[in-house]
């Protein structure tokens, strides 16, 4: 059984309320904070832990916060990322319902390390019932003295409040979390200056994902050095990993870092196999944005070794054969699911969340939505399997904030690994309107050997 | 698109008034501005969409432009600017959610409501659209519906029809 320690106690009746959070040795992080250390030993025992960002990007949060800038008399702002809007990600819904004092202990610790006095959590206006509950959670603390004036006598005063968004993926972005947050349209910023120097109000601030700031609770519990024991190499630590798409148990799972993905996939204390008997055709294995890989890359890399949910083993041979860890999105398709709809799909997703500030991005990711529904609807031609590798290249790495590349690398990654489903779209589009292209090549290699 | 062609006079309850005067003190002195986006939520669930004038009045409480409210309020797709359904049932449509039947469930509410997307049903009860992820993945497929933004999750056919049958009780009583 593996070890948690985001959601150990997720099955407590009752974890949700303050009470019981606390007989569950809830708040000691906070108690160990700040009747113990400096705020700048919580930062080097999170530099220790070696944790990395769980928004996606995988940036070591204990740096991010040494980035901070310090100017005296100027205020410095903690904002977390619960936006969650990639998608195939789930896994801060999850957490902020069941556990929301989670988020609210780690909230205190990382403000308190940061010397933030006012912080605030952006939740995506979808979460509304989170949002109750989160403010529910923030009442209790303070009510109990966690929160306001002069917290447990050491002088250190908090005040933290919940924020909704509006319905925009962008958000997620961190500087245009801070746009929106300051109630702007959810615009990127162009950085530098980066947000440990200029960001909210114009203020140093910080911006963390919900799990990664709920992680510093254990990590400050068992201390860094311990943390940074479990998992493997850069990847340390356990990580929530949403599950999705034709799988037997869909849902949000806390696994070490360093579990084969094969395990992941079978075992019935994850997923529990492909629903309905079926096989694996691909993975997207972090979020929508992700490269999308066939059964056999996502279960061993090119090299023929077994492919590990790592930073390092999901990302091995780059996009020539591997993906990401990403947000941890784990979206698992069947044999009976059709590559170049799901690529339309999410085509369509990112047209419809691009802010439009770069025009490489606005007009890019409309042109792959229309060549992808004419090849989805059986009027493409075969030119267009490289039109839309072209419009790809030209979107990638040529817009203010990342959403251009996340909608450049679902098509991308499809038309590498999947260019034969493609082709049989153009030469095949009537047949493709009534039936699915199947498992073809990419067959799932345990299966095959059974 | 904003709506100017139904934009009747509007008044404020206190007890509205009350609320955003709670949301303001979240911010410092002068940045009154960021408690836009939480003002339009409130707003939206007292009348159920944002008209132009609902939202020169919110410009007016937080003392900025016009301009600045319809900027946002066109840039989220939360908000409506046009008049909804009491009822509006939100299906998630991407990915994940279509791995596992969105679209069959979208086409049934269609067909169940008898109104395509966006349109309201003749008894002003309901409207509806498909929408992007919500963050539900693993439940889907899921819809959602304002103004406290409940989910519905697993969805099926009978599930939709059980849903919208105790919407339209819930509604005659």
């Amino acid at each position: 059984m593996a070890q948690k320690l985001l959601l150990e106690h997720i099955q407590v009746p009752g974890i949700q309320s303050l009470e019981v959070y606390r007989q569950k040795g809830g708040y000691r992080a906070v108690e160990k904070a700040l009747k113990q250390l400096s705020p700048e030993e919580v930062v080097e025992e999170v530099k220790k832990s070696g944790l990395r960002g769980r928004g996606g990007a995988g940036f070591p949060t204990g740096m991010k916060w040494s980035f901070l800038a310090k100017p005296e008399g100027v205020p410095r702002y903690l904002v977390c990322n619960a936006d969650e809007s990639e998608p195939g990600t789930f896994k801060d819904r999850y957490l902020m319902t069941h556990i929301p004092h989670a988020l609210v202990e780690g909230m205190i610790v990382a403000s308190y390390a940061l010397g933030a006095h006012t912080s605030y959590i952006y939740v995506r206006g979808e979460m509304m019932p989170q949002i109750r509950i989160l403010e529910r959670a923030i009442a209790e603390a303070k009510a109990a003295g966690w929160l306001g004036k002069n917290i447990l006598g050491s002088g250190y005063d908090l005040e933290l409040y919940v924020q909704p968004g509006g319905g925009a993926y962008i958000c997620g972005e961190e500087t245009a979390l801070l746009e929106s947050l300051e109630g702007k349209r959810g615009n990127p910023r162009i950085k530098p200056p980066f947000p440990a120097i200029a960001g909210l109000y114009n203020c140093p601030t910080v911006v963390n994902n919900v799990e990664s700031i709920a992680a510093t609770v254990p990590i400050l519990n068992m201390g860094g050095e311990a943390y940074a024991k479990i998992g493997i190499e850069r990847s340390t630590g356990t990580k929530l990993i949403s599950a999705s798409g034709n799988i037997n148990k869909p849902g949000v799972y806390e696994i070490e870092l360093g579990l084969p993905v094969e395990e992941f996939i079978y075992s019935d204390e994850y997923c529990g196999g492909i629903a309905k008997g079926k096989r694996l055709k691909a993975v997207v294995a972090g979020g929508s944005s992700v490269p999308i890989l066939p059964a056999n890359l996502i279960l061993k890399t090119a090299k023929g070794e077994n492919r590990l949910m790592t930073y390092e083993s999901l990302s091995d041979g780059g996009f020539a054969s591997g993906t990401m860890l990403g947000s941890g999105g784990f979206i698992v398709f069947d044999e009976d699911q059709c590559i170049v709809r799901n690529t339309w799909n999410f085509a369509r997703f990112y047209h419809h969340e691009s802010c439009g500030q770069c025009s490489p991005c606005r007009e890019g990711t409309g042109w792959m939505e229309k060549v992808l529904h004419r090849l989805e609807h059986g009027h493409g031609h075969q030119s267009d399997i490289d039109l839309l590798v072209d419009v790809s290249k030209k979107i990638e790495g040529n817009t203010i904030c990342p959403l251009g590349d996340a909608a450049a690398w679902p098509v991308a990654s499809a038309i590498r690994h999947f260019r034969d489903e493609f082709e049989w779209h153009v030469t095949q589009g009537q047949e493709a309107q009534v039936r699915n292209y199947g498992l073809a090549h990419y067959a799932d290699p345990l299966a095959l050997a059974e | 698109m904003l709506s100017v062609k139904k934009n009747e006079p509007i008044e404020f309850q206190e007890d509205l008034i009350e609320k955003f005067d709670e949301v303001v003190k979240r911010y410092p002195e002068g940045r009154q501005k960021s408690a836009l986006l939480p003002i339009l939520h409130l707003v939206q669930a007292a009348f159920g969409w944002l008209s132009v004038s609902a939202m020169d009045k919110v410009a007016h409480y937080l003392d900025i432009e016009p301009i600045e409210v319809y900027e946002v309020a066109t840039f989220y797709t939360m908000f409506f600017l046009q008049p909804q359904g009491k009822y509006v049932l939100e299906v998630c449509r991407t990915g994940p959610c279509c791995l596992v039947g969105a679209e069959r469930i979208m086409k049934h509410i269609e067909h169940r409501l008898g109104v395509k997307e966006n349109e309201i049903t003749p008894d002003g009860l309901f409207s509806w659209r498909g929408i992007e992820c919500v963050a539900a993945c693993g439940m889907g497929p899921v819809l959602q519906i304002g103004p406290e933004y409940t989910y519905y999750e697993n969805l099926t056919e009978e599930s939709i029809d059980q849903l919208i049958d105790q919407l339209r009780l819930k509604s005659s009583v």
